[in-house]
């Protein structure tokens, strides 16, 4: 073994009903060092994450810490604390309703007589987070701080727990930038003290401005361990994407529109959501895919969720053909045509218990009023039509839409939004966790119903399926949209500059 | 076709696999309990007894299974409602007084002053509910205590009588018909809800909200409005029982109308193969379920246990089901397995 | 990273509505019941004795509606025990000290019964509570139909030691001085009430519920044992009920099965009108002193009054319970929109 190492994860393997979820990932952590967790959606952060944790159990492999001369498997949070990992998580894992003192003391308070001794706690939480250039009043419920001070408790009470290993998982999500600057220099000192600290995040320069070394995960698999400096931004976008960045044997777009000729569908003026994406202008034509293009939380699916309606927007005006359009809910964006797969399948797509045709019928029911009830043979029709364009694999139409694969899940939600005949239909990560077959034929779909006359806005991970379908791109970065990329200038490179922004 | 007469067979074994048992429970309890007689042109016996009084909880268990299916919660003020309703409309009737012989005012507007009480009740447990987004029992909680004081103050606590022949008709029977009349209101409602959720898209509304809210406000459905109305239609239904009961007893009776009702239609429910927890129902099941409680009714009160002693062993019967539908005991029955698994395995090697 | 003042949040709000409210409406009522002597020391201390009991099982509620849960079962649990101990004494001829012991040991069974179903196997406090309220009023009528009047000398003698106030008197016709009392009761009340209160202060226990009621997951992620707390508080109230149960009786002397109805009412308005979040994480029990005070004052408005039906207690109560969670709701509404 390498000196100073402190961790070592060999050869995890982690599945979940139908999806392996880790396959044969090495990690190591040395002392004293920051090494940043890459990988977009899916890549296996998080559930690498919960194994070494003991969120989740792992089936194969073993963890190795610092110290211990037999593997550990940690069972539960706690386990892992005492092994000396400490997590601070992207939510942050307070409880709200109590004070500072306590939120940093709780389980473990100095105690008088067998009594909590409130005093001392206070005193020494503020010698704590004095230590971490934080003055703030310890004795106030944490609810009324700002996340970003509620981020710093977090992570000073990670610490204090005197950890060996400190995990943080996005811990920068809602940080402004002076408050970003403070947690860089606090994590520089504790890497200073001998703390190996495993830092989890999307965005670029953070990682650039704080990080010694990367690993970087795709799809359950290893892609590499690299030392900052060996790593130029652009390859590192390129590994997350699963693409080379030299590799420029770019497939050309098939068949040119000219869709930018067409009129204007829908048009974005300023729109924006607080908290999630600045305000944006944007105009869509008619006939067109138009792609959302961004890391992981760059404020993509936010923006398509705003002209949806999904999350109503704050700021900003919507016109759908010319018309000015007020979206409070969906069922405003439907009814002028709207359809939105959302990208969280399990969460906001399916309604679990219920049957593959109700699941398709709900849309349009929705649409048409509860007091219009589509007849039993219309309802088959529609569901067998859709099973069949779509070719749906189920034992059954009335089948249980969560006894489906994944994939087979994500064509019953298309078959959704296709029966409503929507002329702009927005598709967030349609085809993530599905197989390749069904990946190609979502391509070839989107394609068509452009063909057809339909809008749609295809938003994706996967760069080269992006390249494949869309005729235009807009660029997002750190919640707000950057720019947008003409069909001509839509290749790799040029993507994954934009997406990668300033520096190399 | 086939397929789909499976599904239901399937989902409705275990309500019908209890209703079954409690049968047999019944028979030997009781030996005469499917012998059933003709006295003055009406059928008597203590299945007539049970389909009869039951008709009460499978009207509750109705709306129950509604509220339960679109806000995975129960209303627990039913019971007091039916109180609350069978005040308005014997006071109304009455005139205030404490008993009389012939009609003050005209009792069809009783009846429907009633109706729209409790409708008007359901709505106040819908808007805490659905709009202010309380816990259900809470917000049904307080209808559930205060809704019996009310009741008192509108007979001046007192139990107010209505002595009129045709204001027992909805609780007893029809001259030459031998069916008690609440059997056939039963139906009434059973069909119509069944009716309605077949003809319009609302039983699948209420399920997709039930199951998941979020991705329903998605397609367009507005789960506020959804869950309002099924509080709104639990108190049509507590209202309807609440009146057949009061024709039963010719009065409003404050303190006993009604009482523990509540249970009975959540344990119908339950006992119908739903899941407290919400989603798809099974109003058939339902009122199944809610028969098999009436027949545990009437098959106790047979072996002579007193109405105020029966709540323990249904209670008993509450938690036994809500336990058996926890995922947790699911899991831990599963890891069991697993553990008694590994060890054989390790057995086998050894 | 600036300092922020200390704001009055719309939990410490809703608490300071509630102490002004409770003074305010004792303030009416000795203006307006002046005649019938409301201003007497006794009859503020008389709020302490008729409802000792209560303080006792609110408190115990808000440690349970603190972890975010509830108990709908303590009407009947009181009741319960009211008639076991009734029971006991006079048709098994059981001395006092062993019936209460017996009663007190009952309450700590009945709340591991519930707290297990609710922690362990995750059902829904209120579908647990419903059962439990359900079970405790049916095993009352099971224990008897009738009325048990309790003749046991020893829990008489509990029931009827009068305290007297060392001051506060008045001298009455006769010349006398009359000192105020209370009764053993109030006392025992007043010590629980303290103690739960430092067991919720400065015990890791005490913390850990608040913890949960926060955010359960939070508390599983700062290694708490959260089934445990849980299971904890409900024993503890459990207790707690069984505790309030035996003082309830003190002052009735008798069991039968139409007691305490709407009890598990009063607790929880108690508690909500005394500041504890419906949602769980927020409580005092001193708050749910003034909840328990604030039910007492509108009993005794009624008494005083004369003419109005008992019944108007119960739906203020529900009124105000109604008006407070409303309250609640909207303050979390616009919480969440900050």
């Amino acid at each position: 073994m390498e000196k100073n190492i402190v961790l070592t994860m060999k050869n995890i393997d982690k599945n979940f009903p139908g999806v392996k979820a880790l396959q044969n990932v090495d990690f190591t952590l040395r002392a004293g060092e920051i090494h940043a967790l890459m990988g977009e959606n899916g890549a296996g952060k998080s559930t690498l994450i919960k194994v070494l944790t003991g969120v989740e159990e792992f089936e194969t492999g073993e963890i190795r810490i610092e110290g211990k001369n037999t593997p550990i498997i940690n069972h539960s949070p706690q386990e892992a604390q005492e092994n000396g990992i400490s997590t601070v998580y992207q939510e942050v894992n307070l409880c709200p309703n109590l004070s500072v003192a306590e939120n940093l003391f709780i389980g473990r308070e100095p105690k008088k007589a067998g009594m909590i001794d409130w005093r001392t706690m206070r005193k020494q939480s503020k010698e704590l987070l004095e230590k971490l250039d934080i003055d703030i009043d310890v004795s106030v419920a944490i609810e009324n701080y700002s996340i970003a001070i509620q981020q710093m408790i977090a992570i000073a009470r990670a610490v204090d727990m005197s950890a060996k290993v400190l995990i943080l998982d996005e811990p920068t999500s809602s940080l402004d930038d002076g408050e970003v600057e403070k947690l860089f220099a606090l994590m520089r000192r504790l890497r200073d003290q001998g703390v190996g600290i495993i830092f989890v995040t999307h965005f670029l320069e953070q990682v650039y401005a704080v990080c010694d070394r990367i690993t970087v995960l795709r799809n359950g698999t290893l892609v590499g361990e690299y030392k900052v400096e060996d790593l130029p931004r652009v390859q590192l976008v390129a590994k997350m994407m699963g693409k080379d960045f030299d590799d420029l044997a770019t497939i050309k777009t098939e068949g040119s529109s000219t869709a930018s000729a067409n009129p204007v569908v829908i048009s974005a003026k300023q729109l924006g959501h607080k908290g999630t994406i600045k305000p944006f202008d944007l105009e869509i034509h008619k006939g067109e895919v138009i792609g959302l293009s961004g890391l992981l939380g760059s404020g993509r699916s936010e923006l398509a969720r705003s002209i949806y309606g999904a999350d109503k927007p704050d700021s900003g005006e919507l016109e759908v053909n010319g018309k000015k359009l007020v979206v409070t809910k969906p069922l405003d964006a439907m009814m002028h045509g709207m359809g939105y797969l959302p990208e969280n399948r399990k969460e906001e797509g399916i309604i679990a218990d219920l049957s593959v045709r109700e699941n398709i019928m709900i849309a349009l029911q929705a649409k048409k009023g509860a007091f219009h009830l589509f007849s039993k043979k219309e309802q088959e029709e529609f569901t067998d039509k859709y099973i069949d364009i779509l070719q749906i694999k189920t034992a059954d139409r009335e089948t249980p839409i969560k006894q489906l694969s994944g994939g087979n899940q994500q064509k019953v939600i298309l078959g959704r939004w296709l029966l409503t005949n929507p002329d702009f239909l927005i598709l967030d990560e349609p085809t993530r966790g599905i197989d390749i077959g069904t990946k190609t034929e979502i391509q070839k779909l989107v394609l068509k119903l452009a063909d057809e006359g339909k809008t749609v806005m295809f938003i994706s991970s996967e760069i080269e399926e992006m390249i494949r379908t869309c005729s235009r791109m807009a660029i997002l970065r750190d919640g707000a949209k950057v720019g947008e990329l003409r069909e001509e200038s839509l290749d790799q490179n040029s993507i994954m500059k934009a997406i990668a922004g300033g520096g190399n | 076709m086939e397929g789909i007469k499976k599904l239901t067979s399937k989902r409705l074994f275990m309500p019908l696999f209890c209703l079954a048992i409690m049968m047999v429970v019944a028979v030997i309890a009781s030996p005469d309990f499917f012998k059933i007689t003709v006295q003055n042109g009406v059928l008597y016996g203590r299945v007539i007894d049970v389909i009869n009084r039951g008709s009460e909880v499978v009207i509750l268990a109705v709306g129950m299974t509604i509220v339960v299916a679109a806000s995975a919660g129960t209303d627990i003020s039913v019971g007091a409602l039916m109180a609350v309703v069978a005040a308005v409309t014997c006071a109304f009737v009455a005139g205030g007084q404490q008993s009389v012989n012939e009609y003050v005012n005209n009792p069809i507007l009783g009846v429907l002053l009633g109706i729209l009480v409790g409708i008007l009740c359901g709505c106040f447990n819908g808007f805490l509910v659905a709009k202010m987004k309380i816990q259900p029992m809470v917000a049904t909680l307080i209808l559930f205590t205060a809704g019996r004081g009310i009741a008192q103050l509108l007979t001046n606590g007192q139990i107010t009588y209505v002595r009129v022949e045709s204001f027992k008709k909805l609780g007893s029977s029809l001259p030459g018909v031998p069916i008690p009349t609440s059997v056939f209101i039963t139906i009434f409602v059973v069909v119509l809800t069944l009716f309605v959720l077949k003809k319009t898209a609302l039983g699948m509304y209420v399920e997709s909200v039930g199951i998941n809210p979020t991705a329903s406000r998605l397609v367009g459905l507005n789960s506020t409005l959804i869950i309002f109305g099924a509080y709104a239609f639990s108190g049509l239904c507590a209202s309807i029982a609440g009146l057949i009961n009061c024709s039963r007893i010719y009065s409003a009776d404050a303190n006993n109308i009604g009482l523990n009702l509540e249970l009975d239609a959540i344990l119908a429910v339950a006992l119908g193969g739903n899941s407290l927890g919400g989603g798809k129902f099974s109003l058939i099941g339902s009122v199944i379920g809610a028969y098999t409680i009436q027949a545990l009714t009437t098959t106790l009160y047979a072996v002579s246990v007193s109405a105020d002693q029966i709540p323990v062993y249904k209670a008993i019967v509450v938690i036994i089901i809500v336990s058996l539908q926890s995922p947790e005991l699911g899991k831990w029955i599963r890891s069991a397995k697993a553990k008694k698994a590994a060890r054989a395995g390790k057995g086998g090697i050894a | 990273m600036k300092k922020q003042g200390r704001k009055i949040n719309g939990n410490t709000f809703l608490l300071l509505i509630t102490i002004i409210l409770f003074f305010v409406m004792y303030g009416v009522g000795i203006v307006v019941f002046k005649e019938q002597g409301f201003a007497k020391v006794q009859n503020f201390l008389n709020l302490f004795i008729s409802n000792a009991g209560l303080i006792v099982i609110a408190t115990g509620m808000t440690i349970v509606m603190i972890t975010g849960g509830i108990d709908i079962s303590v009407g009947s649990v009181t009741a319960m025990v009211c008639m076991i101990l009734a029971w006991s004494m006079e048709n098994k001829g059981w001395g006092a000290v062993q019936a209460t012991v017996f009663v007190l040991a009952i309450g700590l069974v009945f709340g591991f019964v519930q707290g297990w179903l609710v922690a362990y196997l995750k059902i829904q406090p209120f579908i647990v509570t419903l059962a439990g309220m359900f079970f405790a009023r049916g095993m009352t009528a099971v224990i008897s139909k009738d009325m048990i009047s309790i003749k046991n000398e020893t829990f008489l003698a509990w029931a009827q030691y009068k305290m007297h106030l060392p001051f506060g008197g008045y001298v009455n016709k006769k010349g006398v001085t009359i000192y105020p009392y209370i009764y053993p009761s109030v006392v025992i009340a007043i010590v629980v009430l303290v103690l739960m209160f430092v067991v919720l202060k400065y015990t890791k226990f005490g913390r850990s519920i608040y913890a949960i009621g926060g955010n359960e997951q939070s508390a599983l992620m700062m290694g708490l044992d959260v089934k445990r707390t849980k299971l904890k508080a409900y024993v503890l109230e459990g207790f707690l009920s069984s505790l309030g149960g035996f003082l309830f009786c003190l002052n009735t002397c008798s069991g039968f099965v139409e007691q305490a109805k709407g009890l598990e009412m009063d607790a929880i308005a108690s508690s909500v009108i005394g500041g504890t979040l419906l949602t769980g994480g927020v409580g005092n029990v001193f708050g749910s002193l003034f909840g328990v005070l604030i039910k007492g004052t509108i009993e005794a408005f009624i008494t005083f009054q004369g003419t109005l039906s008992s019944w108007w207690t119960r739906i203020t109560i529900a009124a105000m319970l109604c008006f407070f969670i409303v309250l609640q709701s909207i303050f979390a509404a616009t919480k969440n929109k900050k």
